[in-house]
């Protein structure tokens, strides 16, 4: 090919071609995988909202399996009983409430309108389950999760999930033994709802002590921890009028 | 080897010691600091590396003849975003599981220098065979660097490897830990890989003289 590649106009037709093609594979590769996408999406916070109620497939020290995503509509329906929206003072009945975009509604708030909150209530062996999903900052991007309460608001579970946090790091949030050290902890210290904060130094790294509101940090993801701790702060304050009208004093 | 001629082999070969990318080339150094913490996950750097370096390699190389030298490295930049979030689209929707896995990777990737560098200095100027194995000598050495980082440190700060542990337990005090052995926490944060490629550097050259520059 003899073209002169220096040429300006070379350069800004090249340009403009390049970005057409680009943009189009682009746009039709996105557009034709959307749906399959989203399905996965959908699948993937069942999986989540149960996992933070216990209904995992969880085998030994370390693994994090969720119900595969074949069975997990059906378990969906088996275990979380109703799916409520808070907006406000009302409060409303929606089995697609675990579809609401969190990110979504917090600029809502912003804007002046009302939040809409969801909230999942689970039934496992004849204890109920009040899972709360959270969102917020860890060091480089979203971090989110699903915290599930029982009636004296003392954490049965958690699940957190992060959008690109360090691997080996902060990337460690979703890690069994982090998630595993929240159970047993109270988000209430007194009447207050303080959450739980993600401590360094709180000489309690088998986290034996239950009612001081910490468990033990991550080594080198001080700043993805200070998101989990004003994550979980944040979203139960969100829900405090509600909790105190279903918490057990 | 029968299947390549010697000069192709070196294209393979010599960026695994003599011209790695991370201890002679100095390319690719950030993600060797910020992803080593962890074995595994320099694992997963290291394969993915492979596959978008010896793909863009061979893009950038059957290009090379049309593209405009003046906007040559933004059109660079744009075919490894390209490429990189097409892989990251599909397994989403086919594999979802391992692109949860892989999605923290695809920023690292988009800017890892070494991308950007092997398409500059050898893609441009070489055909896309060839450029081909450079891609994946390259992403072999750099991977080399990755794995033998990512064991020292995950095993001297946190006393595991691939997360199982293999010193014993640092917070019941068994195996090496019971007799007063504690994990190193400077090694889980970035600056320990820094040292730690540092020491490597340091014994590539002592035991090649040749790398040594003069000044």
């Amino acid at each position: 090919m003899a073209v002169n590649t220096d040429k300006n106009s070379y350069t800004v037709i090249f340009a403009a071609v390049m970005v057409v093609i680009v943009g189009t594979v682009l746009a039709f590769l996105a557009s034709s995988l959307s749906d399959k996408i989203e399905e996965n999406e959908r699948l993937e916070k069942q999986q989540n909202i149960l996992y933070a109620m216990g209904v995992n497939e969880n085998e030994g020290e370390g693994s994090v399996s969720f119900i595969p995503t074949d069975k997990v509509a059906g378990e969906f329906t088996k275990y979380i009983k109703e799916q409520l929206i808070i907006e406000g003072d009302k409060i409303t009945k929606d089995d697609q409430a675990y579809l609401i975009d969190l990110k979504r509604q917090a600029t809502a708030a912003k804007n002046g309108d009302v939040r809409k909150l969801p909230l999942f209530i689970g039934d496992k062996d004849g204890s109920k389950f009040y899972i709360i999903p959270m969102r917020g900052k860890g060091l480089w991007d979203a971090i989110w999760g699903f915290v599930a309460l029982n009636e004296q608001m003392v954490v049965q579970g958690v699940y957190f999930d992060h959008a690109g946090e360090t691997p080996g790091l902060g990337a460690n949030i979703k890690q069994r033994y982090f998630m595993d050290d929240f159970a047993g902890e109270s988000i209430l210290a007194g009447a207050q709802y303080l959450g739980i904060a993600v401590a360094k130094g709180n000489n309690d790294p088998l986290n034996k002590i239950k009612d001081d509101n910490e468990v033990d940090a991550l080594a080198g993801a001080t700043i993805t921890g200070n998101g989990v701790s004003d994550m979980i702060r944040e979203s139960v304050n969100l829900y405090k009028d509600y909790l105190e009208t279903i918490r057990v004093k | 080897m029968a299947l390549l001629s010697k000069k192709d082999a070196n294209l393979i070969l010599d960026p695994l010691a003599d011209n790695n990318p991370i201890t002679i080339q100095v390319l690719g150094i950030c993600s060797a600091l910020a992803i080593t913490a962890e074995l595994k996950a320099s694992v997963v750097m290291a394969i993915s590396v492979l596959f978008v370096l010896a793909m863009g390699n061979v893009v950038i190389s059957l290009m090379r003849n049309i593209i405009p030298s003046k906007i040559r490295i933004i059109v660079q930049l744009i075919v490894v975003a390209a490429l990189v979030i097409i892989v990251d689209q599909v397994l989403k929707a086919y594999a979802y599981e391992l692109s949860k896995t892989l999605s923290v990777f695809v920023g690292l990737i988009i800017t890892n220098c070494i991308i950007m560098g092997r398409f500059e200095a050898f893609a441009l100027a070489n055909g896309p065979w060839k450029s081909f194995l450079d891609g994946i000598g390259n992403s072999l050495g750099y991977g080399i660097i990755l794995i033998i980082v990512g064991f020292f440190r995950e095993l001297l700060g946190s006393g595991t490897l691939f997360g199982f542990p293999v010193l014993g337990n640092p917070i019941t005090k068994t195996g090496l830990y019971a007799t007063g052995y504690e994990n190193n926490g400077f090694m889980i944060i970035p600056p320990a890989a820094l040292i730690v490629v540092g020491i490597i550097i340091w014994i590539q050259r002592s035991r090649n003289r040749a790398l040594i520059e003069d000044n």
